[in-house]
């Protein structure tokens, strides 16, 4: 904000009416007109000419011994009635609500159907219109309960491959401390590579789960909606505290302070992936084994390294870098849980660009510390560095397919 | 007379099931029967709409439990339309032979096909299947034909008759415009059952809306005295994307007769007059659970060519079924195509002596 703009609109509102009275008149026309229009204006158009536009996203789909359970959404402009529901070819009793669904409403159809386990079945709700709409469950797998058990997976989990291999990423700090300068600039090259290719990798894939969306609440804009909240957030944030350190300390390059905006940002990017951990699970199509816990861990053991390479100058204490690990660990739990447990690729996407832009916002800031003495951050040994950070993520990331 | 004594069998046949709701109801306590039982009311009333009685998880296909269409908004009712034939106005000319007169007219109706989902038809006499023409061999025919609907339309019946009486585009009255009308006039040959069905295009669509029945030619000497019931077997392809079908039935409503059952008695003659008109599948079939039949493919002869209990018709083919029941209780019938079976095509008959 720039300063003097709120003296200028005092200024000239001495002139004439206050300002706050001039606002809330333009304010009163625009609702009054607003309200004409809907009230009057709408007559004056012909209707749509062509049919209703029915249209349902299914947002869960649980399935228990002999039953399907979806979770409907209404994501069309008309309302929608589903009358009769078939399974492969079959009309099958549908319990749970009926009536007709409002625009953005939604329903659970319980469906009495004996599926078998790994066949993939297709869903075909029939509405008052005689329009199919098509769910396919591409294989059946009995859905986890949400029970204590299931909480204590996804924890676990979250554990494995997000806190866990962060801490230990910071095993290297000694050997950070003893590198010299231009080895520093080297790791925190290599940081921005890593997170670059965060960036990239989370936006497509952001935009892959926003295109499979209804639209309802938006598309692959939502990407980048969270990614722009997300950048400005960490941005005021990172504003905030540089402020209050140099009121403490009057300055400083603030290697602690660098290294909390890090761990957010890693942080808010681990809650994606703890997502997409989570939906995977949920749908049966996770292999929970040795493999994808150690393939993650590794991969996320370089965002520990990330972490701490601010920190190299400085002596942080054990319970501080603990902390900073939980910071950038411990979304992925949230993450799981809310994935496993929401099926909704909005919800996703808008929560893989929150991941984005919070990487962004870290390369961003770590981009000054690149510099060397004669201020050039580009120079091969930060080139190579963040080469080395794109590959090291692209090459650990063949290990996991999730 | 097979059509008086018809007649006179469906009157019986109310009464029956009026005396069957008072006295049945210990009798078919026990099994399925039991929770057919109060239909047996409906048999001669009609418009009371019937949820399935059968189905549900592995018990097989069903529509949503406590859902049924409204007959009396539809208009007609299946299990009405199974033994309902329209013999026509009949007079008789110098020379001795018949003159049958049948006005039909075509309409757009919004039907209910399945509990809740309404299809945008085309009728002829505002029903699903049209209504069973029914005549003697060697009968004048006369069908005056009115489009009520907003749609061109025409009737073409198969059989054997002059071109300009074929009711295709071009020919003849060719294309009868809305508002418009015509007399289709031949004679009733050959004795089976025959179809009729709009030919305007496009073809299938106007034959998927809803513009075909069937015609029953009776030989010179009759056949025998049966239970006799038509079954016009047929879809909806309620997206109107032209790639099959998402109901299939006989007679007008899917599972229609897994509600509803047919009531028949033990051991006597039952002869169904079978057709498929199903647009957009290659093939149809029928098989009946517990029994065999007779099967007189187009009804054309009076030898049947096979005794089986399960046939296939591709889309215009029609035969005739003749069968008894040794044994009581409920017998499934459906299409041995199971996939239309199970969105549709199923229903039972209720054996009693």
């Amino acid at each position: 904000m720039e300063a003097g703009t709120p003296d200028d609109v005092r200024g000239r509102s001495k002139s004439g009416a206050p300002a706050w009275l001039l606002g809330l008149g333009a304010v009163a026309i625009i609702a009054g007109v607003l309200i004409s229009l809907a009230v009057f204006g709408g007559g004056t158009l012909p209707e749509r000419a062509g049919p209703p536009v029915e249209e349902l996203a299914v947002e869960r789909t649980e399935l228990a011994p002999g039953s399907i359970e979806l979770t409907v959404r209404n994501t069309g402009p008309d309302p929608v009635h589903v009358a009769q529901v078939f399974v492969n070819d079959a009309y099958v009793d549908v319990r749970g609500e009926s009536g007709t669904i409002g625009r953005l409403g939604t329903q659970r159809l319980e469906l009495d159907y004996p599926w078998q386990s790994g066949s993939p079945y297709l869903v075909s709700m029939v509405t008052s219109s005689g329009l199919v709409i098509e769910h396919e469950i591409p294989a059946a797998v009995e859905t986890p309960a949400d029970d204590g058990r299931f909480f204590g997976i996804m924890a676990l989990l979250g554990t494995y491959v997000g806190i866990v291999p962060v801490v230990l990423g910071m095993l290297f700090l000694p050997v950070m401390r003893r590198a010299g300068s231009q080895w520093i600039r080297v790791l925190l090259a290599l940081t921005v590579g890593l997170l670059g290719f965060l960036a990239i990798d989370g936006t497509l894939e952001g935009i892959e789960l926003a295109s499979e969306s209804s639209g309802a609440f938006g598309g692959p804009e939502l990407v980048f909606l969270g990614a722009g909240l997300a950048f400005l957030a960490l941005t005021g944030l990172d504003r905030y505290l540089r402020g209050r350190r140099e009121r403490a300390e009057s300055g400083g390059a603030g290697g602690m302070r660098l290294a909390l905006m890090i761990s957010i940002g890693i942080g808010l990017h681990n809650l994606g992936e703890g997502l997409a951990i989570g939906s995977a699970y949920a749908v049966g199509e996770l292999a929970l084994g040795a493999f994808l816990v150690v393939g993650f861990a590794l991969q996320n053991t370089t965002e520990g390294v990330a972490v701490v390479a601010p920190l190299a100058r400085e002596r942080p204490t054990l319970l501080r870098l603990l902390g900073l690990g939980v910071v950038a660990g411990a979304p992925a739990i949230a993450g799981a849980l809310v994935g496993a447990s929401v099926n909704n690729a909005e919800l996703s996407a808008f929560l893989l660009g929150i991941g984005v832009g919070a990487v962004v916002q870290v390369a961003v800031q770590i981009a000054p510390s690149l510099r060397d003495s004669s201020g050039r951050a580009l120079d091969p040994a930060t080139v190579g560095g963040i080469a080395a950070g794109a590959l090291a993520l692209y090459l650990t990331g063949l290990l996991v397919s999730a | 007379m097979p059509g008086s004594s018809r007649r006179d069998f469906l009157m019986g046949g109310a009464v029956v099931s009026a005396a069957g709701a008072a006295l049945g109801a210990r009798a078919l306590a026990a099994g399925p029967a039991a929770a057919q039982e109060h239909h047996g009311g409906h048999h001669g009333g009609g418009g009371q709409p019937a949820p399935m009685k059968h189905g549900g998880g592995v018990d097989g296909p069903m529509f949503r439990a406590g859902t049924a269409v409204d007959h009396r908004a539809n208009g007609f009712d299946p299990t009405e339309i199974l033994r309902d034939f329209d013999y026509g106005r009949t007079r008789r000319l110098a020379s001795g032979r018949t003159v049958r007169e049948w006005e039909v007219v075509a309409t757009d109706k919004e039907v209910e096909v399945a509990p809740g989902v309404k299809f945008p038809a085309w009728t002829f006499n505002g029903r699903i299947p049209g209504p069973t023409l029914r005549c003697r061999e060697g009968d004048l025919l006369r069908v005056r034909f009115v489009n009520g609907s907003e749609h061109p339309h025409t009737m073409h019946f198969h059989g054997i008759h002059p071109a300009e009486m074929d009711g295709v585009p071009g020919h003849g009255a060719g294309v009868i415009q809305p508002g418009g009308s015509t007399v289709y006039e031949f004679e009733a040959e050959p004795f089976g059952l025959h179809l009729y069905h709009c030919h305007v295009g496009p073809l299938a669509e106007h034959i998927a809306r809803g513009m075909y029945g069937t015609f029953i030619v009776d030989p010179r000497q009759g056949r025998p005295d049966a239970d006799e019931m038509v079954m016009v077997q047929h879809g909806y392809n309620t997206t109107f994307d032209a790639e099959g079908n998402q109901l299939y039935a006989v007679n007008g409503i899917p599972f229609h007769y897994a509600g509803t059952p047919i009531q028949v008695r033990r051991g006597e003659l039952v002869r169904i007059y079978l057709a498929n008109i199903l647009e957009y599948d290659p093939i149809n079939s029928f098989h009946v659970h517990g029994n065999f039949f007779h099967y007189y493919p187009t009804g054309t002869s009076l030898q049947p060519v096979e005794f089986t209990d399960t046939i296939v018709q591709g889309q215009g083919q029609r035969g005739i079924c003749e069968l008894k029941f040794p044994h009581e209780g409920a017998f499934m019938f459906h299409a041995h195509k199971t996939e239309f079976a199970e969105l549709g095509w199923m229903g039972f008959f209720e054996v009693a002596s």
